[in-house]
Formats: C-alpha cells, sequence, structure tokens
C-alpha cells in the first residue's frame, strides 16, 4: 500500500464484543484470508483501528482493511470485502 | 447479543494504580482463561464509551473479577479505579474472545510472558490451573516496573512456590527498581532473560504474551529467534503505551 497507515490502537481480539453484535459465533477466533496478499491469520491477530466512525480491522501483512463496522442505534454496517475466505471451526457435535 | 448487567460487590487495591473489580453477573455463563468483557460507561447526558478489560479470575459462578490500571488521562479507567463503588451497576458485554485463550485440557507446556497490566489475562490462565489442578507446566516471565507495580505479588508467590517441584516457575525483569537481593540488575526483557526463563522451543510450549504493543512485539521477537514456531505464539497488545485510551 502506498499510502501511510498509523500504528493501529489494538489488536483484533478487542472488537470481539462489537462482532458478537452481530455474528452468533466468535469471529475473532475465525481465521481469515486476506483478499489483498493471501495472508492468513486470526482476526483476534489482525490490526483494529477505533478512530475511525466505526471500527476497521487490517491486515498485518498488507494494512489492507479487512473489515468495516459501523453501528447506528438503529442499524450496523459491516464491509467484509477484503476477507477473501473465513475458516470458522465447528463445535464438536454432541 | 450477550450485554448483561453486573454489580460491583468489592475493590481491591492490587498496586497504587491498579484495583481489582470483583462483580456479581447474574446469568454468567462462565468463561475461559485469557478473555474479556467490555465494559460500557454511560453519562447522563447519554455519552458512552466502552472499554475491554481482560478478565483476571478462574471462571466461578457468576463472579467476574477484572482488574484495571489507571491510566493518567484515560476517560474510563479512572473513574473505574478511583470512584467506582460498591454496589453500582455497570454494563457488560462477554465473556468475549475465543483466540488468546488456555483451556485446562490443552497438555503442552505453557510459557506465560507479561508486561505491566498485561499479567491480568495470564493471571487467569495460572488461577485456573490452580483451580481445576490442570497438569500443564507453565512458566511465568513478567515484567514491573519496581516491586511495588507487580500486580498480585503475594499470591503470585504462593502460585509459584517452588516447595512443589511441579509449581509454576516465576521470574520477573525489574525494568526500574529491583528488590533487595536480585542478582540481575534492572532492565528490560532481553534475549539472555528468555533464554535463561523460559522453556526451550523444543519443547514446544504455547506461548502467551500479553502487554503494552512495543513489549509484545519484542517478546514476539524474542521467542520466535530463540526458535518457537510463531503460530505456537499468541499476542495481545493493549495499545501504545499501557493502554493510551483506557
Amino acid at each position: 500500500m502506498s499510502t501511510h497507515v498509523p500504528p493501529p490502537d489494538l489488536d483484533g481480539n478487542a472488537a470481539a464484543g462489537e462482532l458478537s453484535a452481530v455474528f452468533a459465533v466468535d469471529l475473532t477466533a475465525a481465521v481469515a484470508q486476506c483478499a489483498g496478499c493471501g495472508r492468513r491469520g486470526a482476526l483476534a491477530t489482525t490490526a483494529l483501528y477505533l478512530s475511525a466512525p466505526g471500527l476497521v480491522l487490517r491486515c498485518r501483512g498488507c494494512d489492507g482493511v479487512l473489515v468495516r463496522l459501523v453501528s447506528a442505534p438503529d442499524r450496523q454496517w459491516l464491509d467484509l470485502r477484503g476477507v477473501a475466505v473465513l475458516q470458522l471451526a465447528r463445535p464438536a457435535e454432541g | 447479543m450477550n450485554r448483561r448487567v453486573g454489580t460491583v460487590t468489592a475493590v481491591r487495591a492490587e498496586t497504587r494504580t491498579a484495583r481489582t473489580l470483583v462483580l456479581d453477573v447474574p446469568g454468567w455463563p462462565g468463561h475461559l482463561a485469557g478473555q474479556h468483557v467490555d465494559l460500557r460507561l454511560t453519562a447522563e447526558d447519554g455519552y458512552s464509551a466502552t472499554r475491554s478489560y481482560s478478565i483476571a479470575s478462574a471462571s466461578d459462578g457468576t463472579r467476574v473479577e477484572v482488574t484495571v490500571e489507571r491510566v493518567p488521562d484515560g476517560e474510563v479507567s479512572p473513574y473505574l479505579t478511583e470512584q467506582i463503588q460498591i454496589g453500582t451497576p455497570l454494563e457488560l458485554r462477554g465473556p468475549l474472545g475465543g483466540w488468546f485463550v488456555w483451556r485446562p485440557e490443552q497438555p503442552e507446556p505453557v510459557q506465560l510472558v507479561g508486561g505491566g497490566s498485561g499479567l491480568v489475562p495470564l493471571m487467569a490462565m495460572l488461577r485456573t490451573r490452580a483451580r481445576r489442578g490442570a497438569p500443564a507446566p507453565f512458566r511465568l516471565l513478567c515484567s514491573a516496573r519496581d516491586p511495588g507495580s507487580l500486580l498480585y505479588a503475594d499470591e503470585l508467590r504462593r502460585l509459584t512456590s517452588t516447595v512443589d517441584g511441579a509449581a509454576p516457575r516465576l521470574t520477573v525483569a525489574w525494568t526500574r527498581t529491583a528488590p533487595d537481593g536480585e542478582q540481575r540488575p534492572p532492565g528490560r526483557v532481553d534475549a539472555a532473560l528468555v533464554s535463561a526463563a523460559t522453556w526451550p522451543a523444543d519443547l514446544e510450549p504455547t506461548c502467551y504474551a500479553c502487554g503494552p504493543t512495543g513489549f509484545v512485539e519484542t517478546v514476539a521477537d524474542l521467542l520466535v529467534a530463540a526458535g518457537h514456531d510463531p503460530a505456537r505464539i499468541r499476542t495481545e497488545r493493549f495499545g501504545p503505551t499501557g493502554g493510551a485510551r483506557r
């Protein structure tokens, strides 16, 4: 990326609460593949930015935006276009 | 959604600047060591602020403990450490996070590395190990400015007592002032200390490192340089200099 990206506020781990408002399972433990550079890793390990209007998760490989989540009192906007593949563990059956 | 309301039932002073809030959270489903909660404070004018705090306690019914380090000029932590009263209701969400967690069923050795209040989720792991009688061998390397700023100092000494050969081994890097009798001069965690105080890489421990961003990145680099597989190193950074936004 040619644009300057400042250091992140926190790890993606700290996005678990906001993401739990949208997803029934813990998304931070899911492995995401970056649509930009192909790097794979748990969303918990990505770079979290909180100074935007919503929360932004960026790839630690290429700084590309993986996830944007903006919350208003009555609705939320979720942009996942930076994630090529999400791999979620399935709980063992009964 | 897992929003809940907890009530402060006790406040413990851990150091000059850190307080443990003991919460009773009706409906709490239990938690894994290493998980966190989001606490949300709302002012009378409706302004609200949310912060993530690691859970310090082992899962125990509806009791949940968080340790909060006061950050000068912080928006939330001064209230939580200086003003909050027993009986205060707190809005929270959790338990959260399924990645920086340790489960007592994990058989492999565990290396904990904590800087400052990065010790909090690691303490939950130590307490869970003790409470559940888990056999996994633990070592803890932590970094503290001086003896007065080491969280949980008495309990750490108890949990890591050398009387019990299987007890976790504790090493502290004193960065500013070391206690009397300490052989290593004050200084940050470095390669020599990692080599002397942590599990060798060939035992394939799972490593958990938590602390300020710079500390965690230094530790992760030292562990990789010592031969640890990056896939076995789990990190949790909590901000530029000890959680600037807290």
